[in-house]
């Protein structure tokens, strides 16, 4: 299965800059489907972004979060060809990880 | 030199964190392992806060005190948002030592959107997309070298994205 982050990672010598895309429902708990029921909420808590091992950004995320979230950061650091690796935990303990070669 | 409370208090803490790893060195943990076992305890995920309704509940939870206005701190944001479920807003901020920048919409039913930790050497800005339930202010907080900076704008949603 296709993981479900798509991850950019762009060095220019100086900083490394990040722009993730995650496919995920985000879904509140506050919203209503077609029949009037509540749609219960699923939606990424924790997402992080380690490169060299440690932490280099980390989101902790609610139901207000758009769905298929979008997040774009940047660091000092991060060389060309190394890894980046981003992995997030849901509400539901689910999680999914990716590495990304930096550019 | 005037040592204001709150920051009397963060130096506190600081050897009080100092004294934490001097102990933990003490009985034989590898040291390598102990700012990942600090980031561990300090990474906790802040359920309190993504409970609480109001904005104000949400930013005690969070962090314990209050924020100041600040003109440091910059939000790009749309002053119309046609669609409430996908608000792009940006933050920036000059300020330095920032540890970590959080986005809030007063008027949804969880007023906390996220909250992002930022380590030293990461920039102080972040883009993202919010959903908003209704016109509303967003504030934006900035916690810089212990202490909370806010900006806040009101943002005028057209069709709302919590299913109102």
């Amino acid at each position: 299965m296709a993981s479900s982050i798509r991850v950019r990672a762009t060095s220019n010598g100086d900083t490394t800059e990040v722009q993730a895309l995650i496919q995920h429902p985000m879904d509140s708990g506050f919203v209503k489907d077609a029949k009037g029921e509540i749609i219960p909420p699923h939606f990424i808590q924790v997402l992080t972004f380690e490169y060299d091992g440690k932490p280099v950004f980390v989101a902790d995320w609610g139901g207000g979060v758009s769905k298929d979230p979008y997040v774009k950061f940047a660091f000092k650091g991060g060389k060309k060809g190394d890894d980046l690796k981003v992995s997030w935990v849901d509400n539901k303990g689910a999680t999914d990880t990716t590495t990304a070669k930096i550019q | 030199m005037n040592i204001t409370t709150s920051e009397f208090l963060a130096n506190r803490r600081l050897v009080l964190k100092g004294a934490g790893v001097a102990a933990l060195i003490g009985l034989g943990v590898i040291p390598f392992d102990v700012p990942q076992a600090l980031a561990a305890a300090n990474d906790k995920y802040p359920e309190e806060a993504f409970k609480q309704k109001n904005e104000a509940d949400a930013i005690k939870a969070l962090y314990g005190k209050t924020a100041e206005p600040s003109d440091k701190v910059k939000m790009d944001a749309p002053e119309i948002a046609e669609n409430g479920a996908v608000v792009p807003i940006s933050a920036t901020t000059t300020l330095s030592d920032v540890t970590s920048i959080a986005f809030l919409v007063s008027e949804n039913p969880i007023s906390l959107i996220a909250s992002y930790k930022i380590p030293a050497g990461t920039l102080p800005s972040v883009a993202n997309r919010i959903k908003m339930a209704k016109t509303s202010n967003v504030t934006v907080i900035v916690e810089a070298g212990g202490r909370l900076y806010s900006a806040s704008k009101e943002i005028k949603v057209t069709v709302g994205g919590c299913g109102g």
